[in-house]
């Protein structure tokens, strides 16, 4: 009975209340712990599954040879391929299209490359402006294995020791 | 016209007009907004006659509380307008009949107490609230305050007739809750741990 | 000044007046704008985040950037919808938020109407706000939008009563309306403002407010996680700014009012040389601004009541205590300790 009275006493103090404001009041003066995005980032994994890229040997040659493992292996059916038989006998794809907006970026067609040609680099930070600009073309994803090359290299090479 | 007169004639057009519509209206919540918009012209009327305690009164209580809780319930109900329609003009003679009787007891009375007397000017420092609080708890205190008392009885009537506890519901006591202490839910006991032994040979 | 009042001729005091309310709308409105920007800052650094910030310097534009982005928007009438409540309903919820300020005085010669009956008057004005959002919630023709202006109609009807009987407590210690007199009679130092003699009262107002402008911890009627906004989901672009300007403008206004009853109005906490200098216009703004503040406070720190626990803090526990106290009040002023409470 008298536990009672005094909870209703304490209760009408309204302590409870003051204590959770004191927490948040002391958290306006501590440190903030945001990351101003565009001019910081966050750490990143040589694993990163961000924008897809074809890749090319040294030479300038092509990696994929349209063995079609990744369009098979697609869960989202983001991919498609066509192939053909090139002037010097090998068969290379005449299109090799990816689809980001239905992409959930799994990373399956990057295990199952056996030529380590199709690769997901760290850019995440793309955008279209229009209805077609998310359908990347061969053209388009063979331009982004140029541009990061060195990048795509270096991740595969950390992270050979562990395949 | 003075343009205090014409801010009466304003007022009593919208007044009218309005209170009109309450009962022509189609839609039971247009005719509620309606009532406010009489409610509040009518606050204006009185603001003109100097009674401002009792326009603004008029309009917290009546626009205030009682008018919400009625467009509170007409919301939430169903009306058949066509059903209520149905025997209009059977009742229209009778409602007619008391509708001009209220009207002319309504002269009469005011009539009787001079109605056509022109508000006297007041004093500077003259308070309208300070005076009729004088006044209902002076000359008028028994009345006011038997008022009081059949507003109280009707409010704990109403509260009687609606409060049922049911038995199928489950309250919750937020006092009990709150008041918990680990103490009171959780026991912590010494356990010696088993031997591993005894523990693999129950698989 | 003489040549402008002749210029004008007989509707000098029209034009003076209307000047007078665009001097006061103008600063509200852009306390509200800003106030949002506060509101954001605020709980952001609350939460360990630094809120807006790319806007201008240090985000300073982000509410004329917000206002722009909702005028351009479009206003979707839904399918369904009465139109013509649809958008009477904003406008009925921004008119009482303003029509108040009609009566609040910023110092003792600072007021546009200094009525007998301002408190009352508030009273009256601000309980008209409901209807902005109970239209709406109807006439929008859809249940969340329903649900949330039912929600709110019956907490701010119940909330009202509890916030009235505080007012009457500050009415009995002042034994006055209005609100200059109010402020008057809190002279001569913080002890003696109305917040130490009335702290239950001061309380059961302040918490009452924050129920009555709909605020977190009692945003029921437009909780995001369960009715998604509650009365406004319907609406976009400028309707939904108006109902937005509303909230914040009452958010001001109950702020105001309780500088202005409770926390001695413009008068300085203490009566001696350096606070005196500063002008009585920036003490109650800066009161205005530490509600305010208190405001964004509970909101970055407690979690959303439960619809019947609202209730229940407004009648079985708000009620009560405010009614304790008026009796403990009017008793002790009949005792010759009554000067505890003048």
């Amino acid at each position: 009975m008298i536990k009672r009275f005094k909870d209703i006493f304490v209760s009408l103090l309204l302590i409870e209340l003051l204590k959770g404001m004191a927490i948040t009041g002391r958290h306006m003066f501590s440190r903030k712990i945001t990351v101003q995005f565009p001019e910081e980032r966050t750490p990143m994994s040589p694993r990163f599954r961000g924008l897809h890229a074809l890749r090319r040997y040294p030479n300038g040659e092509e990696r994929c040879i349209a063995c079609k493992l990744c369009e098979a292996v697609c869960p989202a059916m983001a991919i498609t391929i066509e192939s053909e038989q090139r002037d010097d006998g090998t068969r290379r794809t005449t299109r090799y299209d990816i689809d980001l907006t239905k992409c959930i970026f799994c990373g399956f067609c990057e295990e199952s490359c056996p030529v380590d040609s199709i690769v997901e680099t760290r850019i995440f930070d793309y955008h279209g402006e229009k209805r077609g600009d998310l359908y990347y073309t061969k053209d388009r994803l063979l331009a982004v294995g140029d541009r990061e090359e060195a990048q795509i290299a270096m991740d595969r090479e950390a992270d050979a020791k562990y395949r | 016209m003075s343009f205090v007169t014409l801010v009466f004639y304003a007022f009593s057009a919208i007044l009218l007009a309005s209170a009109v519509g309450v009962v022509t209206a189609r839609n039971t919540v247009h005719a509620v907004l309606l009532l406010v918009l009489a409610f509040v012209t009518a606050a204006g009327i009185w603001l003109l006659l100097e009674a401002e305690f009792l326009a603004i009164t008029l309009v917290l209580v009546y626009v205030g509380a009682v008018t919400v809780l009625f467009l509170f319930v007409v919301m939430t109900i169903d009306i058949n307008i066509e059903k209520l329609r149905a025997g209009f003009w059977n009742y229209l003679p009778l409602s007619l009949g008391v509708g001009v009787l209220m009207a002319v007891e309504m002269v009469l009375a005011l009539k009787s107490r001079g109605f056509d007397a022109i508000a006297s000017s007041h004093p500077a420092g003259y308070s309208n609230t300070k005076e009729l609080g004088r006044l209902l708890y002076t000359d008028y205190v028994y009345p006011f305050e038997i008022a009081a008392v059949i507003l109280l009885v009707a409010m704990i009537a109403a509260i009687a007739i609606t409060m049922r506890k049911r038995k199928t519901t489950k309250y919750q006591n937020p006092a009990q809750q709150v008041s918990v202490r680990r103490e009171d839910r959780v026991r912590l006991i010494s356990m010696p741990s088993e031997r591993r032994g005894a523990a693999e040979g129950d698989e | 000044m003489i040549e402008i009042q002749g210029f004008f001729g007989p509707l000098w005091l029209l034009v003076w007046t209307l000047a007078k309310i665009v001097a006061i709308i103008v600063p509200l409105l852009l306390g509200v704008a800003y106030l949002t920007y506060a509101e954001r800052k605020v709980i952001g650094y609350m939460q360990l985040r630094i809120g807006p910030n790319r806007v201008g310097f240090k985000g300073l534009i982000q509410p004329l950037a917000d206002g722009l982005k909702l005028m351009m928007k479009e206003i979707i009438v839904p399918s369904g919808a009465n139109k013509f409540l649809f958008l009477l309903a904003p406008v009925l919820s921004m008119a009482p938020a303003l029509l108040a300020w009609a009566v609040v005085p910023f110092t003792p010669q600072m007021v546009l109407a200094n009525i007998d009956a301002s408190l009352l008057f508030i009273m009256a004005v601000t309980s008209m706000g409901v209807y902005g959002v109970i239209v709406a919630g109807w006439a929008s023709n859809s249940k969340y939008a329903f649900l949330g202006a039912m929600r709110s109609a019956a907490q701010i009807v119940s909330y009202e009563i509890a916030m009235g009987f505080a007012l009457v407590g500050v009415l009995m210690a002042a034994q006055s309306l209005n609100l200059v007199d109010i402020v008057n009679a809190q002279q001569g130092g913080f002890w003696h403002w109305y917040w130490l003699p009335l702290l239950p009262l001061f309380l059961v107002y302040l918490i009452s407010g924050v129920a009555e402008t709909n605020r977190a911890p009692f945003d029921v009627d437009e909780g995001e996680s369960e009715i998604v906004a509650g009365f406004h989901v319907e609406y976009s672009g400028m309707a939904f700014a108006v109902f937005f300007l509303a909230e914040y403008a009452n958010m001001i206004l109950v702020a105001t009012l309780t500088a202005l009853m409770f926390l001695g109005g413009w008068e300085p906490p203490v009566a001696v040389a350096p606070f005196t200098w500063v002008p009585p216009l920036f003490w109650l703004l800066g009161k205005i601004a530490f509600v305010l503040f208190l405001f964004l406070w509970f909101r970055a720190t407690f979690p959303r009541y439960r619809y019947d626990q609202i209730m229940r803090l407004g009648w079985k526990v708000f009620i009560p205590v405010t009614l304790v106290w008026l009796m403990v009040m009017g008793a002790v002023m009949q005792t010759p300790y009554g000067y505890l409470f003048h």
